[in-house]
C-alpha cells in the first residue's frame, strides 16, 4: 500500500511541477491564488502574540536563565558576541568570530559551544538527531535560539563580517550557494536563484537579491504550519540539503555557517520579526 | 504536558468591560490517524476539554476534537464583574491537567 | 486548448495529493456517521439560518492549521443567551472541531479558534441557544496540501 501511495506521490509530484511551469497562461489564475492565499496567510499572522512559536519563546527563555548540565550552571554566562549574557541585539549581528572557539558561529552553533563548554554537556549527544520531526515540538537547542532571536525583534540584520574569519566564512557560503552538486546537480541556486519561482504552490525567494532576502530572513525561526513545529535556520538549510539529495548537514557545521552568512549579508539591514509563520 | 501555556489578560479594566481572554497551550493534539516514519500509527493524545473559572464559577468551557490544530489557541469573552482570580484548566486524554490562575485587577 | 489542458493536469495533480495525504484510518473505532453527530449535538430540532457569522480563508495553505472566529448574535443575558456552538468538519475522518460552551457571564458569544482540515469542505456550525432553537451555517474552504514527502 506504502509503494502505491508513494508512486502516486512521485507522479503528482511530476504533474505539479509540470502545471507549475506553464507560468504566462496561467497567470491570472495564479494571482487570484495568491490573493486568496494572502488573506489565509495574514489571518494566520494578524496576531503575533497567538503564534505558537511563541510557546518555545518561552521555553527557551526559561532554558537559558536555568541551571543545567553536568555543571549545573545557566547559560547566562553565554557570550553571543556583546559580553556574557548580553541578549538583545546580540542574534542581529550573528554570524561573528569567536575568539574563544577561534571560529566564526551563528546563533544556534554558538548555543553548542556554550551548552558543551559552560554547562558541560556531550557535544556528540547534542549534534544527534537535533532537528524536530513532524508533529514533535522543537528541541532545547531550538528553543533557546529561537528566544535569542526573538530578543533581536525590530532590529535589522547587521553583523558586520569584517574580521578577516568572517570574510572567509562569507565567500565559503557565496561559492556553495552556486555550486552544483549532488545526485540531481543541484544548488541552492537552482531554485533560488530567480526571481518569481515555485515549487507546487510555495513561492521560492530568490537570495541573491538583497531585496527579497531581506523580506524573508527576517521571518526565520519559523512556526511551520505543515509540520506543527518551529523550524530554525540551521533546521531549514538541513532540510534544504535533504531535498536536495545532499550529505545531511551536521548542526553548526562550516557548512551551515557559510550559508547562513551569505543570507545574512545578503539579507543585511533588513528587519527580524520572528517568529514568522509558514506553511 | 509540562509547557507552560500563554494567557492573555487586558492590562487594566473597568468594572463592567467586556474583555478578549487569549490563550495558547501546546500540545501536539495527536489524532490517533497519523503515521510515524516507519508506518505505526501515532497514538491518539488529545487535550479535551479547556475550562475558564472566575471567582470559582465557570465562564466559558471547550470541548476541543480531532478537528482542532495542534498547538490550541482559543480566544473567548468574558463581561468583568469586579476584581476577581481566573481560573484556566486543561484536561488531556488521560487525565494530565495543566492549570493556570491569574488575578484580574480593576481600576 | 493550453489553459484547459494545464487546469485538468493540475486538478488532478491535487486529486492525487489529497490520496497522498491520505483519509487516514481512524484507530480501533470507525468514524461515526455525520448525521448521528448532528443528532447528538442538536437533537431533533430543524436548525434555522442566521445569526451567525463564520469567518474562515476560501484557501487554507495548508489543512493543518486554518484559522477561524464564529460569532453569534445574542443579548447574551440570563434567559436569552448562547449555550454552545458546535463546529463540524464532515469530511475529516472524525468530525468534530470542538464545541465551545457559554454562560451570560461570556457577554459576547464569540469564539476564535484553529480547526484542523483534511480536505476542502464545507465547514457546519451548530449554535444551541438558552431556549432550545438551533441557528446553523456554513463555509467553504479549499485545502491546498502544500507537501507529500518533499
Amino acid at each position: 500500500m506504502k509503494n502505491i501511495r508513494n508512486k502516486a506521490c512521485a507522479a503528482a509530484l511530476v504533474l505539479t511541477s509540470a502545471f507549475a511551469d506553464t507560468g504566462q497562461t496561467q497567470q491570472s489564475g495564479n494571482e487570484s491564488i495568491e490573493r486568496e492565499l494572502d488573506t489565509y496567510r495574514s489571518m494566520m499572522k494578524s496576531d503575533p502574540w497567538s503564534n505558537p512559536a511563541m510557546l518555545d519563546v518561552d521555553r527557551g527563555e526559561a532554558l537559558w536563565k536555568t541551571p543545567a548540565g553536568p555543571n549545573n550552571v545557566s547559560l547566562e554566562q553565554c557570550d553571543l558576541g556583546l559580553g556574557p549574557g548580553k541578549v538583545d541585539g546580540a542574534f542581529a549581528m550573528l554570524p561573528r568570530y569567536f575568539t574563544d572557539a577561534d571560529r566564526v558561529m551563528d546563533v544556534e552553533a554558538r548555543l553548542l559551544w556554550c551548552m558543551e563548554n559552560l554547562q558541560g554537556f556531550d557535544r556528540v549527544k547534542l549534534l544527534t538527531r537535533p532537528h524536530p520531526s513532524a508533529g514533535m515540538p522543537v528541541k532545547d537547542l531550538g528553543a533557546i535560539a529561537t528566544y535569542l532571536a526573538y530578543r533581536s525583534n525590530g532590529r535589522s540584520f547587521s553583523a558586520p563580517f569584517s574580521h578577516p574569519k568572517e570574510k572567509a566564512v562569507l565567500a565559503l557560503g557565496e561559492t556553495l550557494f552556486f555550486h552544483r552538486t549532488g545526485p540531481m546537480d543541484f544548488a541552492c541556486s537552482t531554485c533560488h536563484g530567480e526571481s518569481g519561482k515555485r515549487i507546487r504552490l510555495q513561492s521560492l525567494p530568490f537570495f541573491s537579491k538583497p531585496q527579497e532576502a531581506r523580506k524573508i530572513l527576517g521571518e526565520w525561526p519559523a512556526y511551520r504550519v505543515s509540520t506543527a513545529h518551529v523550524m530554525t535556520m540551521q533546521h531549514r538549510i538541513y532540510d534544504c540539503f535533504w531535498q536536495m539529495r545532499l550529505p545531511e548537514v551536521e548542526l553548526g557545521s562550516d557548512v551551515s555557517i557559510a550559508l547562513i552568512s551569505y543570507l545574512v549579508k545578503q539579507a543585511d539591514g533588513g528587519e527580524i520579526k520572528i517568529p514568522g509563520m509558514k506553511r | 504536558m509540562s509547557a507552560k501555556p500563554r494567557i492573555r489578560l487586558p492590562d487594566s479594566v473597568t468594572i463592567g468591560e467586556i474583555i478578549e481572554i487569549k490563550t495558547l497551550m501546546a500540545h501536539p493534539m495527536e489524532t490517533g490517524a497519523r503515521r510515524n516514519a516507519d508506518g505505526t500509527l501515532v497514538p491518539r493524545l488529545l487535550l479535551h476539554t479547556f475550562e475558564a473559572k472566575f471567582q470559582g464559577k465557570e465562564v466559558f468551557r471547550a470541548a476541543l476534537h480531532t478537528g482542532t490544530a495542534a498547538n490550541p489557541f482559543i480566544s473567548f469573552f468574558m463581561k468583568v464583574p469586579g476584581p476577581g482570580e481566573f481560573e484556566f484548566i486543561w484536561i488531556e486524554d488521560g487525565g494530565g491537567r495543566t492549570i493556570e490562575r491569574k488575578t484580574l485587577k480593576t481600576t | 486548448m493550453t489553459n484547459r489542458r494545464n487546469l485538468i493536469m493540475g486538478l488532478s495533480a491535487l486529486a492525487a495529493w489529497t490520496r497522498c495525504a491520505g483519509t487516514a484510518e481512524a484507530q480501533g473505532l470507525p468514524p461515526p456517521a455525520v448525521e448521528s453527530v448532528v443528532k447528538t449535538l442538536v437533537g431533533d430540532a430543524t436548525p434555522i439560518g442566521g445569526r451567525i457569522s463564520l469567518d474562515l480563508p476560501e484557501i487554507a495553505e495548508n489543512g493543518n492549521t486554518v484559522p477561524y472566529t464564529v460569532r453569534v448574535e445574542s443579548p447574551m443575558i440570563d434567559g436569552d443567551y448562547v449555550k454552545a456552538v458546535h463546529l463540524l468538519a464532515p469530511a475529516n475522518p472524525h468530525p468534530r472541531i470542538g464545541s465551545f460552551f457559554f454562560t451570560p457571564q461570556s457577554a459576547k458569544a464569540s469564539i476564535s479558534s484553529r480547526m484542523r482540515l483534511a480536505q476542502s469542505q464545507e465547514v457546519v456550525v451548530y449554535a444551541e441557544m438558552s431556549n432550545g432553537a438551533i441557528y446553523t451555517a456554513k463555509r467553504s474552504v479549499k485545502v491546498t496540501i502544500g507537501g507529500c514527502g518533499g
